[in-house]
């Protein structure tokens, strides 16, 4: 017959942390595969207005192009001074510049996809509707007739504080 | 000489590791808002000839620059100009083209007021100094009124909401099957109420 001993248990075994790691691990994971790296970095202003009514912006194939328009940021202020201004890419620029740079991203798009092109307008709340309708007509201009006006979900009120 | 077993690395470092890496992540990311009102711009090219529109078609909204609403010459509040447009778009008191009288209306038949939805049409109007976040809710709201004549028309025909009918259309995970099978309802009712919203370029001043 096999005797049985009696452990002594005086004291309270310590939780393993051993496990602590892949823990951590799965949340690293979890951000690593949502994250979203920023195409561009923002030079101006962008609070972007509420509406309830809104569509999903269809991002797959990449057929959409962003203009960013807004006061510039207060790090660009003593150079660029308070006047709404229009970001493409990485730069500040004229109203100009627009037509040519949706041709140019059109073009380095497939054949295919062209016609679905949508322009997503990131624009500052504060911003006179002036600068807009001078990018709208330039998108008229270059046919690029789909737009998006982009903002957060939200009650529309808001807009009016 | 005795074998020495290999001795364990020690481990307890790597959740810090870890942690260092996951608030790194956590600080740089940035969740990307990708919604927004989807609008079609008018293609840049002069009207062939010039379309007669009766008064009674027209809804006129004007914004001022002091982001003041002018509906049809009266002065609004963005609060009731959903129910204005959508009062205006619904009025069916008269008939479309082909003569066809709008059977689904629900709307007062004023004869001041639009004949058939698809005759309605809504003309967008802002002043150059208009902020954008009222031109957006203006935007919103018209856009509102449309989709709750829409979702009305679909409950009535589909027991279903044209927004969810939309959304299911237009999500990338649909099927082509499903998508076959929704788009002649979407179309029905988007041809029921269509949405024209016309938008003038904004005064000079």
């Amino acid at each position: 017959m096999a005797k049985f001993t009696k452990k002594k248990s005086g004291e309270l075994p310590a939780v393993s942390t051993a496990s602590l790691p892949d823990i951590v691990f799965m949340l690293l994971f979890f951000f690593m595969t949502v994250t979203v790296m920023k195409d561009d970095e923002l030079m101006v202003e962008n609070v972007l207005p509420t509406a309830d009514q809104v569509q999903r912006l269809d991002k797959k194939d990449n057929t959409v192009v962003y203009i960013y328009a807004g006061k510039p940021h207060p790090r660009y202020q003593d150079k660029y001074g308070t006047a709404a201004r229009i970001q493409l890419n990485d730069k500040f620029a004229g109203v100009d510049e627009v037509a040519p740079y949706i041709l140019a991203e059109r073009a380095e798009m497939r054949q295919e996809l062209q016609p679905l092109m949508t322009t997503a307008l990131k624009v500052d709340k504060e911003t006179n509707m002036g600068l807009i309708s001078d990018i709208k007509q330039e998108l008229r201009k270059v046919n690029a007739l789909k737009v998006n006006y982009t903002t957060k979900e939200g009650d529309a009120m808001r807009n009016l504080e | 000489m005795a074998r020495r077993g290999i001795p364990e690395v020690n481990a307890g470092s790597m959740a810090d590791i870890a942690f260092l890496l996951l608030i790194f992540f956590l600080v740089t990311t940035t969740i990307e808002t990708d919604s927004g009102l989807d609008r079609k711009l008018p293609p840049d090219e002069p009207p062939e000839e010039d379309v007669i529109i009766k008064e009674r078609n027209l809804l006129q909204v004007l914004i001022n620059k002091n982001n003041q609403l002018m509906v049809n010459e009266e002065l609004t509040e963005l609060k009731d100009l959903r129910q204005v447009a959508m009062d205006f778009i619904d009025n069916g008191a008269g008939a479309n083209d082909k003569g066809e009288t709008c059977d689904y209306c629900q709307g007062a038949k004023d004869s001041e007021s639009s004949v058939h939805p698809e005759k309605a049409i809504i003309s967008l109007q802002n002043d150059r100094q208009t902020k954008y976040s009222t031109y957006i809710a203006v935007q919103n709201e018209l856009v509102a009124a449309y989709n709750e004549l829409r979702n009305r028309a679909a409950q009535q025909l589909y027991k279903t909401d044209f927004t969810e009918m939309q959304r299911v259309y237009k999500d990338p995970k649909t099927t082509d099957e499903e998508k076959d099978k929704l788009r002649p309802k979407v179309e029905r009712v988007q041809k029921m109420y269509p949405q024209l919203l016309s938008e003038a370029e904004p005064k000079k001043n």
